[in-house]
């Protein structure tokens, strides 16, 4: 039986079970009528035999498979002629990859050693027998789970309080595999990190001022030394997300205010949306747009006042992404200077302030630390964006605060570290998940505080 | 319906005019209170007049929120507004300040004179005519800053101080004047929105006194505070009264009768009768006031 009927059976079963629960329920109090002298409505007697029926069965085959695999790999190992005893794990690994794809078909059974054939066959019987059994104990399983609610069910059962707190720990659930998953990519980038400090020193990494990341694949080859000093790359992500703010704030937070306070409604109604596809539009558009039109742009514009301007500078993607944050800063901004109550506006302009005056006194000082908050969420958007960066600002790992040159970022160098073939046990690969690493803790750091900052500002007036 | 005519027994403390009321530069229009005609009950006119509204008709939209409002507001005295909800008490109110202007689709027609001038006139200024016409709020609504900030921000924008000392008087005699001085003067850099209720809404008259205006309007200003804030407010408004013209919108009739020298009702945007408060509460001569009055709608 393949798994996916074994599913769809038990959720059949389910559906059965919620409607047996439900007239069970009914049956107990003598039909409809009765139904007010139930506990709980109907359904939620249904809901709950259906949930004793589907969880036991959904659990006992997922440990099932699982279980079920380990079970067999060892079985077909020790059954399998001497010389593939006692092998190293990168060996069984390959043996096991062999093996499988024999089962699958992927390799012709005539391709492989007689050893690897008999074993696929051997697996495959194994394998058979085990999904048959595990679909027949999981439907086991669900029936009895069923079972027991519905010998359970009498008026006096708290069906809604039971599906009430299920409810409830599938929620927590929901939440729980959002953390883990936080969780679980800070651990794998935290693993790398370590591996790649202990190849590279700490101080090295975050101090030095020199980044070319080639390393040698022979020993005799030039440049056979990488250099991992980061400081070029922070410096250039700063000075992008320098410039980016520099437009996406005045802006984004001016917008925000005539949209928020002088735009009449029609106008607003337009305008606001069509400021939010600004945030709709996919970063490679704005990454070529960078790179084709603002770039080359800038390069003429300077060459008319004597600059020189690179191709690839960070003010092209430093302009750029400031636009692509503008809605960021404007949308926040203006959620934040609505929910200023209009009684302290009121209050501002019964005291003969003008509208500029109550808009910088008193609207802008209530919602100055939810800007603030979306602000910094702005500049961690700004400092994680690869796309634009990547098209428009250049590979070269300049340490310059010069916006007219090539510079480069943390994640653009991630990028290109991590592209094409790469070697796990090398410094180059490696120091991609050191960077990645410090990018996540500043951006972490940078939304603990903006979130911090919003919480205070729920306490500023009420 | 024309307007009967109080007799001074009816109204000891507010005379009937019996010269002319300077309430615009038409003499036909300022007629002696005697003459004017209304539908308003009462005595709508008084000597010396600080504020007077002539004809004023409010729409919002579609709707004819104000009808035809004739009233004149007495130098250092208390005007009380009373009427069911909905009857446009606040919305006349909100004009005699022009607070109305930033509500989108208020339309205000009429004449309404400050001191003998036209407040809707083009070239009036609305940020002077706000620092001379004061407003308290249902809900206290102190700035999110501290509580001498909230006070002094009057003076600050019309300018009224010339130096920090200036101002630090300023702040502490409004705060005076609406007795909260004692209460807070230690700790004028908290935040004005620490303060309880009662105290708030002393705050924000305070912030209203500050600009030293010559009217104060008061929207419901208890009716978000306890019992004991009130008798406060209201002992204050007594006092103010000194200095002060006062304009209150209240659906507390018995504040009414407490604190006002002249009561006015308002119906579905008419003003049914005005007169001395005793007279309105003790005698009122429109059936509809009495009735509002006795208690059996509102």
């Amino acid at each position: 039986m393949q798994p996916s009927t074994i599913v769809i059976v038990i959720l059949v079963l389910t559906a059965l079970a919620y409607q047996v629960g439900r007239r069970r329920s009914l049956a107990a109090v003598g039909g409809r009528r009765g139904a007010r002298n139930l506990h709980s409505l109907p359904g939620y007697y249904g809901l709950l035999t259906a949930a004793w029926c589907a969880l036991p069965a959904l659990a006992v085959l997922a440990v099932w498979h699982f279980a079920g695999e380990r079970l067999i790999l060892g079985s077909v190992l020790s059954q399998m002629p001497a010389e593939f005893h006692g092998l190293d794990a990168g060996q069984r690994g390959l043996l096991l990859n062999d093996i499988r794809n024999v089962v699958a078909g992927n390799i012709p059974a005539s391709a492989a050693r007689p050893a690897v054939q008999a074993a696929a066959i051997e697996w495959s019987r194994l394998e058979g027998i085990s999904r048959l059994a595990g679909g027949i104990v999981a439907l086991c399983a669900g029936l009895i789970g069923g079972l027991f609610v519905w010998r359970r069910i009498n008026p006096e059962l708290r069906a809604r309080n039971s599906v009430e707190r299920l409810v409830e720990v599938a929620l927590i659930l929901c939440s729980v595999i959002a953390i883990l998953t936080t969780i679980g990519i800070v651990v794998s980038v935290l693993y790398e990190a370590v591996q790649f400090f202990r190849l590279v020193p700490v101080t090295d990494f975050l101090f030095g001022t020199k980044w070319s990341p080639q390393m040698a694949i022979r020993a005799d080859q030039v440049g056979s030394s990488g250099a991992f000093g980061a400081v070029p790359l922070f410096a250039g992500t700063l000075l992008i997300a320098v410039i980016a703010m520099l437009i996406a704030i005045p802006v984004g937070l001016f917008s925000a205010i005539y949209l928020a306070e002088y735009a009449d409604r029609r106008f607003r109604a337009v305008t606001k949306p069509l400021l939010e596809v600004l945030a709709g539009i996919p970063t490679v558009v704005y990454g070529f747009f960078a790179a084709l039109t603002v770039g080359p742009l800038l390069r003429t514009v300077g060459e008319s006042f004597g600059l020189t301007v690179a191709s690839e500078s960070a003010l092209a993607a430093g302009l750029v992404m400031g636009v692509m944050i503008i809605p960021f800063v404007s949308s926040l901004a203006d959620d934040m200077i609505t929910a200023v109550p209009q009684s302290l506006r009121d209050g501002a302009y019964a005291l003969g302030a003008t509208r500029s005056e109550t808009i910088r006194n008193v609207v802008l000082p209530a919602a100055l630390p939810g800007i603030v908050g979306g602000v910094l969420l702005a500049v961690s958007r700004a400092i994680g964006e690869t796309m634009i960066v990547v098209m428009a600002a250049g590979l070269s790992a300049n340490l310059t605060a010069n916006p007219f040159e090539a510079v480069t970022t943390v994640t653009v160098q991630i990028v290109t570290l991590l592209v094409g073939d790469s070697e796990f046990d090398s410094p180059k690969t490696l120091a991609a998940f050191a960077l990645g690493l410090v990018l996540f803790l500043v951006t972490l750091a940078l939304n603990i505080i903006a979130l911090r900052v919003v919480r205070k500002y729920r306490e500023q007036y009420d | 319906m024309s307007t009967p005519i109080a007799t001074p027994s009816d109204a000891p403390r507010f005379a009937p005019s019996r010269g002319r009321v300077s309430v615009s530069g038409a003499a036909d229009e300022s007629l002696p209170g005697e003459h004017l005609e209304t539908k308003t009950v009462g005595q709508v006119t008084v000597v010396d007049p600080v504020m007077g509204a002539r004809g004023v008709n409010v729409h919002y939209g579609t709707k004819h929120a104000i009808k035809d409002v004739n009233i004149d507001v007495a130098k250092n005295a208390v005007i009380a507004f009373i009427g069911p909800s909905g009857c446009g008490k606040s919305t006349f109110l909100r004009c005699l300040n022009r607070m109305n202007d930033t509500i989108e689709g208020a339309k205000v027609t009429g004449l309404i004179t400050l001191d003998g001038r036209d407040i809707y006139e083009r070239r009036q200024d609305v940020v002077q005519l706000r620092a001379q016409v004061g407003m308290v709020f249902q809900k206290p609504n102190p700035f999110p800053k501290s509580i001498y900030e909230n006070v002094a921000y009057g003076p600050r924008i019309h300018g009224l101080a010339a130096t920090r000392a200036d101002l630090d008087e300023i702040v502490q005699t409004s705060l005076q004047k609406a007795g909260l001085w004692e209460e807070v003067k230690d700790r004028l850099d908290h935040p004005g929105t620490g303060l309880s209720g009662g105290q708030q809404q002393r705050l924000c008259i305070a912030r209203a006194i500050a600009v030293d205006p010559e009217v104060i309007l008061m929207d419901e200003p208890c009716s978000a505070l306890d019992p004991i804030a009130t008798a406060k407010i209201e002992d204050l408004i007594d006092e103010l009264r000194q200095n002060y013209a006062i304009v209150i919108v209240t659906h507390n009739m018995q504040q009414a009768a407490r604190v006002s020298q002249r009561t006015a009702y308002f119906h579905l945007g008419d003003l049914i009768e005005v007169g001395p408060t005793d007279q309105i509460f003790t005698n009122p001569r429109h059936k509809l006031t009495e009735d509002y009055i006795t208690g059996r709608f509102g």
